[in-house]
């Protein structure tokens, strides 16, 4: 009947959302749900696996701390502009994450987050070129991907 | 200048954190556009509209949350949608340039750019780019 | 007093967003390659969503929401098939 509830119950949410809290778009959000579900399934067999989503709010949090703090860096970065030189540069990061849906987490997260954006990810030899802005410290960013976000993402995702 | 006729039973605790919260997303939308027009290269300014996408987005949205909460004319759920969208789909539309770019700049074998399928780990630093 | 406080922020948050979008239309008329433009058109789409939300609290009318979702969704629509174009020199394959 459901082939992913996660998903029809944001649809459903979404719908209510936007038309007004009524049975009658209870009623109507639902079915549109479901069928979204259905072709869904016929689109994609593969499943997000995602058994410890109770550490995904901690997730979210590094991730906004993170986004005001590059925000402010970025902006004094931009704010100060030609006096005070930065150098921008590609790093390369080899991954460990196997998950297509963590991927895409990580993306999301590096791209969202000013200062840092993903280019690329390499499935063959499993690395990802990302464009850093202001690149002191190769291997401090490498790190910091790896053991920031990276780690919190195999305990989710794996 | 006139005042905002709706919002004359604002409590003033909630006008202030409503005009701080825009001045600061306006503000940094617009030192992000700012950077957008003086950075020289094009993968250092795939760094500036993140600026307005992200906290440009997050301050206006929680502007109108806390602006339309307080005054309670109606549900706050339209800005939270706003906020996720935007929050989902910047990355995809940045990946996919930034990857067009690196697609063009290749065939045309502009310098500074990263070969093709870079193949070892710690190789970034001869292709580096520099700042201008 | 805070409601002095609270227009003319409207109005510096309304000034901003425009002058946003002009440095935006300036990067996007002046380039200097194709992708310049498409992500100055992005930049351009998501300030006009911006502006569209400050019109909304200082007019209290729900219809500038759905006009700013409508805004946001054309754009990212818009900057993927561009994208797509660039990458590839068509849009559908």
């Amino acid at each position: 009947m459901l082939p992913y509830p996660l998903l029809s119950a944001s649809l459903v949410l979404m719908w209510l959302a936007l038309n007004g809290f009524t049975l009658g778009h209870l009623i109507l959000g639902s079915i549109v749900a479901v069928f979204t579900s259905w072709g869904m399934a016929s689109l994609r067999p593969a499943k997000p696996r995602m058994p410890k989503w109770y550490l995904l709010p901690k997730l979210v949090a590094i991730v906004l701390y993170d986004i005001v703090r590059s925000n402010i860096a970025v902006a004094s970065i931009l704010v100060a502009g030609r006096g005070k030189r930065f150098k921008s540069g590609f790093i390369t990061v080899p991954l460990d994450l196997q998950s297509p849906t963590a991927l895409a987490v990580l993306a999301v997260v590096v791209t969202s987050t000013p200062g840092t954006a993903w280019l690329e990810y390499n499935s063959l030899s499993r690395t990802v070129l990302i464009h850093v802005l202001d690149l002191v410290d190769e291997a401090e960013w490498q790190a910091l991907i790896k053991g920031r976000y990276e780690a919190l993402l195999m305990e989710i995702f794996e | 200048m006139s005042t905002i006729e709706h919002a004359a039973d604002l409590p003033a605790w909630a006008a202030l954190a409503v005009s701080f919260f825009l001045v600061i997303g306006a503000g940094l939308t617009l030192i992000g556009t700012i950077g957008f027009v003086r950075l020289p290269t094009f993968y250092e300014r795939i760094h500036a509209p993140t600026l307005g996408t992200s906290w440009g987005t997050g301050g206006i949205v929680m502007a109108s949350m806390i602006f339309f909460t307080v005054l309670s004319t109606r549900l706050v759920v339209h800005e939270i949608l706003i906020g996720i969208f935007v929050t989902v789909t910047t990355p995809v539309t940045l990946m996919l340039l930034a990857r067009a770019t690196l697609h063009r700049d290749r065939v045309e074998g502009n310098p500074g750019v990263p070969g093709e399928a870079p193949a070892e780990t710690g190789e970034g630093d001869g292709a580096a780019a520099g700042a201008d | 007093m805070s409601q002095m406080i609270l227009s003319w922020s409207m109005m510096f948050a309304q000034v901003c967003l425009v002058v946003a979008m002009a440095l935006a239309a300036l990067r996007m008329s002046r380039g200097p390659r194709a992708q310049d433009r498409v992500l100055a058109l992005d930049t351009l789409y998501v300030n006009s969503m911006l502006l569209l939300m400050v019109f909304g609290i200082r007019t209290g009318k729900v219809i500038y929401f759905e006009a700013s979702l409508v805004i946001g969704m054309l754009g990212f629509v818009a900057t993927v098939a561009l994208a797509k174009f660039l990458m590839r020199g068509e849009v559908i394959e």
